[in-house]
């Protein structure tokens, strides 16, 4: 009997079907599969740091200095005879961690101001939303320096300047999604059914307004890799001599002459996630857009 | 289009107050003593006074923000700790050659991102659209720097083509102005031209679609006029709005690319001034980007309304 209506139960769950068909829409494109394949080497990598880099990534080797790719070095050596690839994958966590931890206080600080901005409207919108333009007036990449260099230069603070520079579009976003939603029949019914305001948005708004967040989430990654490399590059990131590919850039740009490889890893190394991340954003996008 | 203009207005005054609030706040997060902190190294106990008497350092916070505005709106930024110069004249003394090398780019980025746009949208689904978005997602995913150090590499390392770093005036010298600047303007263009890319392809592609598009068509017109008259220009509109907007992204790529060109503009006054703590500098740049970018965002919205006859009414 179990048995029989179980399967029936399943076929008929809109919300399993839906799920179903997403990863479908999902798993069709290939680059979105080759970009979560990508990600998911970049993240062991950066787990695995300490079992897969072959040298010690910081310990200088007078007898190494700048030797080119070889079997011994496979992307060769830098200015203080460190293994190129050693530093890459260890440079691979400060990147990823400050791609999700600086993504992950945006989320923590936008999606709450977008929520309550969308739904109380008001004054709480109006003041929230001047706050948020007043964040959007300042280019991205100029309000995380600026903060970075007023908080003093490190990883945590640069990952921090981030995370508040991507916050803005979050809440905008937030309450954009919200306000179409605050309509709809369901939540009329939450609301008729009694529930209060804060039930309403948290239980029943920001579960249906999640997949774009989500989406827009994952595409802020790669900006936030590009932009904590930036700040590294600039010397507002990660400090000497914690590996980070931003600053691997940095050194690089002094041996360009003498050994050009320096700068080729470091380089492809951002390249290759951040692509990897919008590969990922954009199937996911498109996997969740109900035109397709 | 009149209660248009004034209620843009009425959002931009209480956004150029908070920004202005936020950039003077960024004072607030050194840690200990400002007066030290914004000394220097040295901490010389007159500059030290000085500062404090300079920015009122023993007053309270809103009387602190009011003398500091009341500076700006006179066209006082503050002094430069290192420089000894006040940092309107700084920033006005960079701002053309920043403003040369985001106009370069801009004009790269279009003549790359259009065209590649309408071909993509032209050609959908067959070669020529993937290898155009193949293209835009390199250009969105490539970080300016590297680009910058590989163009280094390639042309003026290896083929000696080009200058490494530096900056001529073209008063000085045409040739020599371009030489150094097409490769840092190629860098910084070639992000925007993959969303100019992105946007001319959606635009075109909903356009395309329109009834007028057809009607066109069935008059017998080429494809040719159909394209570029009847449907490049209706999808332009939001196409030259994002143009503006990208300005300020422009600006924010100026800063690396200046540093890895050398070139002495608004951005390498910046990174200059975050190597040498001199944080006025740093907020003066920060408050001049923003509120030029807050009149770009204006100009867009009002230019978008011009063009755009349902807003007009």
């Amino acid at each position: 009997m179990t048995d029989t209506i179980l399967p029936i139960r399943a076929r008929s769950d809109p919300r399993i079907r839906e799920l179903k068909r997403f990863f479908w829409r999902l798993g069709r494109r290939k680059t979105t599969i080759v970009g979560g394949v990508i990600v998911a080497v970049f993240l062991l990598l950066a787990i695995f740091a300490p079992l897969l880099a072959p040298y010690d990534p910081i310990a200088g080797n007078w007898a190494t200095v700048r030797k080119a790719p070889s079997a011994a070095h496979w992307l060769g050596t830098d200015e203080l005879g460190r293994d190129m690839l050693s530093r890459i994958i260890w440079g691979a966590r400060a990147s990823l961690s400050a791609g999700c931890v600086s993504v992950g206080l945006a989320l923590a600080l936008g999606v709450p101001m977008g929520l309550a901005a969308g739904y109380a409207g008001g004054w709480t919108e109006a003041i929230l939303m001047r706050l948020t333009d007043a964040m959007l007036a300042i280019p991205f990449l100029i309000l995380a320096i600026a903060l970075a260099t007023f908080l003093g230069p490190s990883l945590t603070n640069a990952m921090m300047a981030i995370g508040i520079s991507a916050t803005p579009v979050f809440v905008r976003l937030t309450r954009g999604q919200v306000i179409a939603a605050k309509v709809e029949d369901y939540v009329e019914a939450a609301r008729a059914l009694g529930n209060p305001p804060l039930r309403i948005a948290v239980r029943h708004i920001l579960p249906n307004v999640l997949p774009p967040i989500l989406v827009q989430a994952t595409l802020t990654i790669a900006a936030a890799i590009i932009a904590e490399a930036s700040l590294s590059f600039l010397g507002l990131g990660q400090q000497p001599p914690q590996p980070s590919w931003g600053s691997m850039l940095n050194v690089a740009k002094g041996f360009l002459n003498q050994a050009p490889w320096m700068a080729l890893s470091p380089g492809a190394a951002i390249f290759i996630v951040v692509l990897a991340f919008n590969m990922l954003g954009d199937g996911l996008r498109d996997a969740l857009d109900p035109r397709d | 289009m009149r209660r248009f203009i004034l209620h843009r207005l009425g959002i931009l005054i209480p956004t150029l107050i908070f920004v202005s609030m936020m950039i003077f706040a960024l004072q607030q997060l050194l840690p200990g003593d400002p007066a030290l902190a914004l000394a220097g190294e040295e901490r010389d106990p007159q500059v030290i006074q000085y500062l404090r008497a300079r920015y009122h350092l023993d007053q309270p916070l809103p009387v602190r923000y009011a003398y500091w505005i009341g500076g700006v709106l006179h066209g006082d930024l503050g002094e430069s700790i290192r420089i000894q110069r006040p940092v309107a004249e700084l920033v006005l003394e960079k701002l053309p050659v920043t403003g040369e090398l985001t106009v370069l780019a801009m004009i790269i980025a279009l003549a790359i991102g259009i065209p590649a746009g309408i071909v993509a949208a032209v050609k959908r689904g067959t070669a020529w659209d993937v290898a155009a978005n193949a293209v835009a997602l390199w250009g969105l995913s490539t970080p300016n720097f590297w680009l910058g150090i590989l163009m280094i590499l390639l042309f003026s390392v290896h083929l000696g083509w080009l200058p490494a770093s530096g900056y001529v005036s073209p008063f000085e010298s045409l040739w020599g102005n371009l030489a150094t600047l097409i490769m840092p303007a190629f860098v910084l263009g070639n992000a925007i031209a993959a969303v100019i890319m992105r946007h001319t392809r959606s635009a075109m592609l909903q356009v395309m679609r329109s009834d007028y598009v057809r009607t066109a068509r069935a008059k017998g017109l080429s494809e040719r006029t159909v394209i570029l008259k009847h449907g490049l220009r209706n999808a332009l509109g939001p196409v030259i709005t994002l143009g503006a907007l990208e300005f300020g992204q422009l600006l924010s790529g100026a800063v690396l690319t200046e540093q890895v060109f050398t070139i002495p503009g608004f951005g390498k006054l910046v990174v200059d001034a975050v190597f040498n703590r001199d944080y006025a500098v740093v907020q003066g740049v920060v408050l001049c980007t923003a509120s030029f970018y807050i009149l770009l965002n204006l100009a867009a919205d009002l230019l978008y309304a011009a063009i755009n006859p349902r807003l007009r009414a």
